[in-house]
């Protein structure tokens, strides 16, 4: 099921503008590996170079290689849809598509990919809902719209909807901002379930957050602004947390920076 | 210090309360306006009522101005002048249309009926009584399908591509071209199909060539709208669909167009609209018929805006009459499409009941 993740020198570019530089890591499967760093240093460019969403940004380009279990994501003869469907994500603000109801949301990824028999998805929707932890709270109005739902419910119907596919990584872009403690904590619990099965990468602003559900963390910064931003250290979670190597991420943590 | 202290304490008011004129006042004022105007133009002798309206419009303005001057004072004030402003426009802008409904509809009423719906003008002399617009409706009807038979498939299918693939020089020459398009007159595209179709290569006049210049009016038309519509779907649902790893095709066919199809629909409808009444392309290119001609391919049709014109150029009390309720008839098949066109928009909009 899940995967391991090797970057190497990979550097990515809006237009002309470098946006990320030279980055290379390597993320453990079935582990959650947290992004921190200030914003605008490209957690989120570098998180979205890893399922080739980048490229759908107007003037997105990508150098250098990202290894998903040995095979090149930027090879040539890779078909990014297929990719994606490997790589699944969840997005900063919960984006239910506002035409489907509940069921079609979380059914979405597979209907929209091939035909399945009513009971298949069935089955595989309630799976999805219970895995993303809102089985219990929608399992009576399936058929209404997902944008009737609260934001926390949204961003919990948005994961469900991501692991339906049953993908092998899952990213997450800040997947808690818009959401209150409660919602954030049912999120941070799931997370804690969903790494059993998936390879686990989320941006996050919250450095709590980071300390709580991450196995290992990884810090950006960059030097200026209009600068590319560049990984300064990852490493086991406690230990950035506790006595990181280089000092720039022990001013960022205690809130020393700048 | 001791020069920012005054302006603070000026700019600070010492209370929260403010001297407010009473709601009536706006309806009080426009009473008072109106009669004001009626006296005004009873004592100078003006006989036009617009000039009453135009007075009383003026004395609405200053009248509300002044006394939320005095009242309330000059932020007020300027809030009411504005808000005056507005619905002083607002009818100047109704007027027309009402009286426009009203007249079509009284002047119309005389001879609609089923009657007049259903029988052609082919035994009745243009200065005679009875007859009526069946076969402008059916060649109004197939001329305006056809034309969005053409013209809708390629303008939705340009929109798309402007939205999801355009990028770089094509795009752009693409968008210069349907803003041309857009200020094509009526009467040039009737030219083109005539000096094209007819001329160069000798077909009949026929519903055909008719519906491809009404086709070349309405292509700019859904263009921009689907344009404007597909804009306007958010982006994170594009990305959310493409992160699921559903290709860029589906994506756009089950994400992108049924979230924006309300909105597709009501400029289509629009688009239709727009070249039902058009006059000029339908003179040069069908020509006029008094008979049933159902087959749009095969010589001239008759259509509702020709036959208006026709039958207000005969000049007879009878064909003016006809000619009032075929404009009653056009505007009635308009209306229906609009509203057809919002209870499409209405029933496909994005949900949002809980």
């Amino acid at each position: 099921m899940a995967k391991r993740i090797d970057v190497s020198g990979l550097s990515a570019y809006y237009g002309s503008h470098k946006a990320i530089d030279d980055i290379s890591m390597t993320v453990e499967p079935r582990s959650v590996t947290a992004f921190i760093g200030p914003s605008g240093c490209g957690k989120s460019t570098f998180l979205r170079t890893l399922n080739r969403m980048h490229e759908v940004t107007p003037g997105g380009r990508v150098e250098g290689k990202v290894l998903l279990d040995g095979d090149d994501l930027y090879a040539s003869g890779i078909d990014p849809v297929n990719v994606r469907r490997t790589v699944g994500m969840v997005f900063q603000r919960p984006n239910p598509f506002p035409t489907m109801s509940i069921f079609d949301n979380v059914a979405a990824g597979l209907r929209l990919n091939g035909s399945y028999k009513k009971s298949e998805l069935n089955e595989i929707v309630e799976k999805s809902l219970k895995g993303a932890n809102l089985w219990n709270e929608v399992k009576d109005r399936l058929n209404k719209p997902g944008s009737g739902l609260s934001g926390g419910q949204q961003q919990r119907l948005c994961i469900a909807r991501a692991i339906a596919v049953e993908p092998q990584v899952l990213l997450m872009d800040e997947p808690c901002s818009a959401l209150d403690p409660i919602s954030t904590l049912a999120i941070e619990d799931l997370i804690g379930e969903l790494k059993e099965r998936f390879t686990i990468v989320i941006v996050t602003h919250n450095m709590q957050q980071a300390a709580r559900v991450s196995d290992r963390t990884a810090f950006f910064n960059l030097a200026a602004v209009g600068q590319p931003g560049k990984l300064i250290e990852i490493d086991e979670t406690e230990r950035i947390f506790s006595n990181p190597s280089v000092q720039a991420t022990e001013d960022y943590i205690s809130g020393r920076f700048g | 210090m001791s020069t920012t202290a005054p302006t603070a304490q000026a700019v600070t008011p010492d209370t929260l309360h403010a001297a407010r004129l009473p709601r009536w006042t706006s309806p009080l004022v426009a009473i008072g306006s109106a009669a004001a105007a009626v006296g005004i133009g009873l004592a100078a002798g003006l006989h036009s009522r617009v000039q009453w309206g135009l007075i009383a419009a003026v004395l609405f303005v200053i009248a509300s101005y002044v006394l939320a001057t005095a009242v309330e004072g000059r932020r007020q004030a300027k809030d009411r002048f504005a808000t005056s402003m507005i619905w002083v426009t607002f009818l100047l802008a109704v007027i027309p249309l009402a009286s426009l409904i009203w007249e079509t509809v009284e002047r119309g009423s005389k001879v609609f009926s089923p009657y007049f719906l259903s029988h052609s003008m082919g035994v009745v002399a243009d200065q005679d009584p009875g007859g009526g617009i069946n076969h402008a409706i059916i060649g109004t009807l197939q001329q305006v399908a056809l034309a969005s038979l053409i013209a809708v498939p390629i303008g939705l299918l340009t929109a798309i591509y402007l939205v999801e693939y355009g990028r770089g020089k094509l795009a752009k020459a693409v968008t210069f071209f349907v803003d041309v398009m857009t200020g094509i007159p009526s009467i040039v595209a009737g030219l083109f199909v005539l000096s094209f179709w007819i001329l160069i290569l000798g077909f009949d006049f026929s519903g055909w060539a008719g519906a491809m210049a009404l086709s070349i009016l309405m292509m700019p038309v859904v263009v921009r709208s689907t344009e404007e519509m597909l804009k306007l779907v958010p982006n994170e649902l594009r990305e959310a669909s493409l992160a699921l790893g559903v290709p860029k095709w589906r994506t756009i066919l089950k994400v992108v167009l049924p979230t924006a199809i309300g909105g597709i629909t009501t400029g289509v409808m629009l688009a239709v609209a727009r070249i039902a009444g058009e006059t000029a392309p339908v003179l040069l290119l069908v020509w006029v018929n008094p008979f049933i001609n159902t087959n749009p391919f095969d010589g001239a049709q008759g259509s509702l805006p020709l036959y208006i014109y026709q039958q207000y150029a005969a000049g007879s009390e009878a064909s003016y009459d006809r000619a009032w309720a075929a404009a009653l008839a056009l505007i009635g098949f308009i209306m229906i499409l609009n509203l057809v066109a919002r209870g499409i928009a209405r029933w496909k909009a994005p949900k949002t009941g809980r």
